[in-house]
């Protein structure tokens, strides 16, 4: 039995309509955002290096997957004021396509180095760590800074995101150190899983029409305005670390977009196939 | 993740159910819903109840007075414990003889462990657990708003950790995650004991 289709998403891009729908756009990047990297994460669950950090990587995700629920939530109600059909928090995770999911592409990114389509290797926690640590730095600066939106519902999330925000940052930031100032091997891998990362972060702090037009109704605050402060986080905590900045790169990725990288159906598969199996299943 | 159980959790605490009442006064009716839900414990820690945790924000009576309206904050944004909640409310309500009734969730303002009563810290060291440190939240009851929070990426020990077994402040933190989202893990270097901390939220 097939759900009712969601609504073909690129209706809400087009331009006429872009002022109306970017606040609910805009909600649903933090959700998916939120989403993916919890999703990303649990898949430490029973694996971690230690057990310490295995029980910490199950309660960020809680903590992220946590502010989707309220996100998708909240998505829901703005989606129902303007389609007069809200949606539930369980159809924008189980039952959106690949190209309706706008996560930033950092996230959705494997547990391992650059790999191309299906192949596999050893989850290396250096990528976990370090892409905590970057997006964590921009969540702590961008949750505050959402708590005095326009849109009630995204400021009371906002505040309550911005305290988990900063207790991940820190955990994140001690483990930057701690491996990058390490073993000469633990250096080595934290130095290549930032070469790795740093140019996925680009597309976070792209301004882009969405974004615009939520922070012109003072909904969204524009990463953009952000970035001095997450460098100041990052460059501290990376010489602390002793690791070296990349050069910059020019490379933006596009899953804000809907555009992602061969990663990401796969990542979809494993969370989406269960609900998809027993449709409406209850427990 | 909708959970559509009729069967109450075999872990759901119990509520007496009241003699029936005659009609009530409205005063009578919210002073009967705080005694009722004074009794009704969290479910991940047992020992404090949820207005002592500040999970029960109010208790009022909807616009036409007919309704009795739970206010409930969630602690975590991932707080699997919610629909726990909002069950135990529901059922200490019914038992109270209170229907009809609805339980109402807020987000806003964002809970804070500075809402945690002296009452419910007695009950959390007695348990095991050390009460969390103040975070100087501008919607604290305990005052002491602070209008500025600095954002540290490393942790500043300000706090003094006493170890709820001994006393001794002698104490180390293990693990800054441990066995529900609220609490990190601590151990003390006098007693032995390990122990968990309430994480200042």
């Amino acid at each position: 039995m097939m759900q009712t289709p969601i609504a073909d998403d690129r209706s809400l891009d087009r331009t006429a309509d872009l002022a109306r729908t970017a606040p609910l756009q805009y909600v649903l990047r933090l959700a998916d955002n939120a989403l993916i990297l919890g999703q990303r994460n649990a898949e430490w669950c029973g694996h971690g290096p230690a057990l310490e950090e295995d029980i910490a990587l199950a309660n960020i995700s809680l903590d992220l997957i946590g502010q989707a629920r309220l996100l998708y939530t909240h998505a829901g109600e703005l989606e129902g004021r303007l389609t007069g059909r809200a949606r539930q928090e369980d159809e924008y995770a189980y039952w959106r396509e690949e190209r309706e999911f706008r996560n930033w592409t950092l996230l959705e990114l494997p547990h391992t180095g650059p790999l191309a389509g299906t192949a596999r290797t050893e989850r290396d926690y250096a990528v976990t760590i370090m892409r905590n640590f970057l997006y964590g730095a921009l969540m702590a600066a961008l949750w505050p800074a959402l708590e005095t939106s326009q849109d009630a519902g995204l400021a009371a999330i906002a505040a309550k995101s911005a305290k988990e925000a900063r207790y991940h940052l820190q955990h994140a930031a001690g483990w930057v150190v701690r491996l990058g100032d390490g073993t000469d091997a633990s250096h080595v891998r934290m130095q290549r899983a930032l070469d790795h990362l740093l140019p996925y972060m680009n597309e976070c702090f792209a301004p882009d029409p969405v974004e615009q037009a939520a922070a012109d109704q003072g909904v969204a605050v524009p990463t953009a305005s952000l970035r001095d402060d997450w460098e100041a986080i990052v460059h501290a905590t990376l010489e602390d670390a002793t690791l070296r900045l990349p050069a910059p790169s020019a490379f933006v990725s596009t899953g804000k977009l809907g555009v992602h990288s061969e990663h990401m159906s796969y990542l979809l598969a494993e969370m989406q196939g269960l609900a998809r199996a027993h449709p409406g299943a209850q427990w | 993740m909708r959970i559509a159980s009729t069967i109450p959790s075999p872990f759901a605490p119990a509520f007496p159910a009241a003699a029936p009442a005659g009609p009530r006064s409205a005063d009578d009716r919210l002073a009967a819903a705080w005694a009722a839900l004074e009794a009704v414990p969290d479910p991940e820690i047992p020992v404090v109840s949820i207005r002592d945790l500040g999970i029960l924000r109010d208790i009022r009576l909807s616009d036409d007075g007919a309704t009795v309206e739970a206010i409930i904050t969630p602690t975590y944004s991932g707080c699997p414990a919610m629909s726990q909640i909002e069950e135990d409310v529901g059922r200490a309500l019914e038992a109270a003889g209170l229907a009809p009734w609805r339980v109402r969730t807020v987000l806003a303002p964002a809970w804070t462990t500075d809402w945690i009563t002296e009452a419910g810290r007695a009950s959390l060291r007695a348990y095991g657990i050390a009460p969390p440190g103040r975070c100087g939240s501008q919607d604290s009851e305990m005052g002491a708003g602070a209008a500025v929070r600095p954002l540290r990426f490393v942790p500043r020990a300000t706090q003094v950790i006493a170890c709820p077994h001994c006393g001794s402040t002698h104490t180390e933190e293990l693990s800054r995650f441990a066995s529900t989202a609220c609490k990190a893990l601590h151990r003390c270097l006098d007693c032995r004991e390990p122990f968990d901390y309430f994480k200042p939220y």
